[in-house]
C-alpha cells in the first residue's frame, strides 16, 4: 500500500513535514500532544532516532504511536546503532505495522552524545540503507535469502547544500538517489539564493527536495549554529533581525522569519516542499505555517 | 615504518592494578615505546620514582630491544634474580610486548600503557592510524587513502553530513577522510572511481582473531 506521504509527493503539491522528538523516558505526554496537534496539519512527521546520539525512546516506537494516533510517520533510521541484521529486522517490523516512510541517515558520532563510550556500528551507510530497502522490496534480504512477506517503503535521505566542501557531499547525494531515494530533506538553509543555486543542480534528479527550515529562537542561537553545526550558515542580516526583536519577542521574530522563508520557497517554487525543525518547540509549527500562509 | 602507538595509563589505574603487589620489576621497550616516549629509559626512571613514592619496592628494570620479539624471554633471563624477587612485572611496552613477555615468563604481568593503534609517524612526534588491517582493502579505488580507517565512521560511499571545512565532526583537528580522498582523486583526474556505489562491506575478511599459518599451505602442497 502506498503511503499518504508518497501520494502527496507524487501529487505535486507543496509538501510540509516536521519533526517530533521521542522523550527521554517513557512519559509520552508531550510527544502525544505534539503528534495530535500536528497530524492533520502536515503531510508527515519525522520521528528522530537518538538525535545527536542522545539515547531516547526509539523512533520506531514513536512512529508506531503516530500511526496509532492517525498521523503519517517518517521513520528516521540511522546506521550508528544497528548492524544490517537489526536494521532489516526493524524494517520488517515497521512494514508489518503500516509504517511506510523511512528516512535513511548515517547518524551522528556516538562521541557527540550522552553515551560516549558506546560502540558505534556503521555496518551500513545511508546510501546502502536506501539500497537495502529496495532490495527487501524485491523480496530478498541482504544475505540473499527470500523474505516470507515483503515490504514497501517510500525511502528518503538527506543532503547538506551548504557543506564545505560541497562536491564530496554531492557525490554521496547522487549515490543516495541512484540507490533509490524518493525524497531528500536538506540540512537547514537560510540563504535562499544559495538554495536556488543548489536546486538548479538538484532539481535535475528524480527525487523530491524538501528544504530544511530550523526555527531561529534567538540571535545567540543563530550564532551558535553557525559555529557548531556543519553546513549551517545563518546570514548576518538574519542574525541582526533576530537581535532587533524587542525583549521577549525573539521567538515571534523567529517564527516570522521561518514563515517568510517558507512562503518564498512556496511562491517561487524553489523546492518541492519544506521540512520544519522546531527543535523541541513543535507546538510552534502551526504558527510558522500560518505565517507562511499555508493554513 | 609502522609503530605501535601507546599512552600511559593514569597512575591511579596502575596503582589499582598493582594493589597488594609490593615488589615490582619494570620492563620497557627499545623500539616503539622508546620512540613515543612512553616506555624508554627516562619513562622507566620516572615510573620507578612514582612506584617508590607509593611504597613499592622496585627490584630492577630493563629496556629490552624489541619487547614483541620472541628473543625477549632469553634477554630477560639475565635478570632472573631480580625478577624472582618481584611479584609482578610492570611492562611499559605495547600489548604485543606485554603478551610476548606473559607467554614466556611464568609471572604476573601488568601493562602500564594502553595500546592505542598501529600507526605511522607522519611528522616529528606525530602519529596517525592509517590502516586497521580489515582484510578487505579498498584503497585501490580511493586514491590510496583508507576511508575504513581514516573516516571516523568508516564510511565507504562518501562523507557524512557532519564534516565541515574539511574536518571531522568529532574533532576540528582531524581531517575528513572524504575531503582528502576527493582532493586526491580530483588531482588524479579519477573522480569516477569514488562515484561508484560501494556495496556493504564484508566485516569478516579475516574473522577476529586473525590467524594465518603458512606451514598449513606448505603441508597441503606436499600432500598433493
Amino acid at each position: 500500500m502506498v503511503s499518504s506521504f508518497k501520494k502527496a509527493l507524487d501529487s505535486g503539491k507543496f509538501i510540509v513535514t516536521c519533526e517530533v522528538a521521542p522523550p527521554k523516558g517513557t512519559n509520552l505526554e508531550k510527544t502525544i500532544h505534539h503528534i495530535e496537534m500536528l497530524k492533520d496539519k502536515v503531510d508527515a512527521m519525522n520521528l528522530t532516532d537518538h538525535q545527536s546520539s542522545v539515547m531516547r525512546f526509539p523512533s520506531l516506537g514513536a512512529a508506531l504511536l503516530v500511526k496509532e494516533l492517525g498521523g503519517e510517520p517518517i521513520l528516521q533510521m540511522t546506521c550508528r546503532d544497528r548492524n544490517r541484521l537489526a536494521l532489516q529486522a526493524d524494517l520488517l517490523f515497521a512494514s508489518s505495522r503500516g509504517i511506510r516512510n523511512v528516512l535513511c541517515l548515517t547518524g551522528d558520532s556516538v562521541i557527540l552524545g550522552d553515551h560516549k563510550q558506546a560502540k558505534s556500528v556503521f555496518d551500513l551507510d545511508s546510501s546502502q540503507l536506501v539500497a537495502t530497502i529496495r532490495t527487501m522490496e524485491k523480496g530478498k534480504d541482504l544475505g540473499g535469502s527470500d523474505l516470507d512477506g515483503g515490504v514497501s517503503f517510500c525511502a528518503g535521505a538527506i543532503v547538506t547544500p551548504g557543506a564545505d566542501p560541497l562536491e564530496p557531499q554531492l557525490i554521496k547525494f547522487e549515490k543516495k538517489i541512484e540507490a533509490g531515494a524518493e525524497f531528500i530533506q536538506t540540512q537547514a538553509v537560510y540563504d535562499l539564493d544559495k538554495l536556488k543555486n543548489f536546486m538548479e543542480y538538484a532539481g535535475q534528479f528524480p527525487a523530491k527536495i524538501l528544504a530544511g527550515i530550523i526555527l531561529l529562537t534567538s540571535a545567540p542561537m543563530a550564532r551558535f549554529m553557525n559555529k557548531n553545526i556543519a553546513g549551517v550558515n545563518v546570514p548576518q542580516y538574519l542574525i541582526d533581525e533576530m537581535a532587533s526583536a524587542p525583549k521577549g519577542g525573539a521567538l515571534k521574530k523567529g517564527i516570522e522569519i521561518a514563515g517568510r522563508m517558507i512562503k518564498k520557497i512556496h511562491d517561487e517554487k524553489i523546492c518541492d516542499g519544506v521540512h520544519i525543525m522546531a527543535i523541541g518547540k513543535e507546538e510552534l509549527v502551526p504558527g510558522i505555517m500560518a505565517e507562511a500562509g499555508l493554513v | 615504518m609502522i609503530r605501535s602507538i601507546t599512552q600511559q595509563k593514569p597512575l591511579e589505574e596502575i596503582d589499582e592494578l598493582l594493589k597488594g603487589l609490593g615488589r615490582v620489576f619494570l620492563i620497557g621497550c627499545g623500539t616503539c615505546t622508546t620512540l613515543t616516549h612512553t616506555g624508554g629509559e627516562p619513562e622507566l626512571s620516572t615510573m620507578r620514582e612514582n612506584l617508590t613514592g607509593v611504597g613499592k619496592l622496585v627490584t630492577g628494570q630493563v629496556v629490552v630491544p624489541v619487547a614483541c620479539d620472541n628473543l625477549t624471554g632469553e634477554i630477560i633471563k639475565d635478570y632472573g634474580g631480580q625478577i624472582d624477587q618481584a611479584n609482578v612485572l610492570l611492562v611499559m611496552s605495547c600489548a604485543f610486548g606485554v603478551q610476548t613477555i606473559a607467554s614466556q615468563l611464568k609471572k604476573m604481568v601488568v601493562p602500564a600503557l594502553n595500546t592505542m593503534f598501529i600507526g605511522k609517524e607522519t611528522g616529528m612526534g606525530r602519529f596517525n592510524e592509517i590502516c586497521t588491517q580489515c582484510g578487505t582493502c579498498i584503497i585501490g579505488e580511493t586514491g590510496g587513502i583508507c576511508p575504513v580507517t581514516s573516516c571516523h565512521k568508516g564510511l565507504v560511499n562518501g562523507p557524512c553530513g557532519g564534516t565541515d571545512k574539511g574536518k571531522c565532526e568529532i574533532d576540528s583537528n582531524r581531517d575528513c577522510a572524504w575531503t582528502l580522498i576527493y582532493n586526491r582523486m580530483k588531482e588524479l583526474g579519477r573522480l569516477d572511481s569514488i562515484k561508484k556505489f560501494q556495496k556493504p562491506r564484508n566485516h569478516h575478511g579475516e574473522p577476529m582473531p586473525g590467524r594465518v599459518d603458512l606451514t598449513e599451505k606448505t603441508q597441503e602442497a606436499t600432500a598433493k
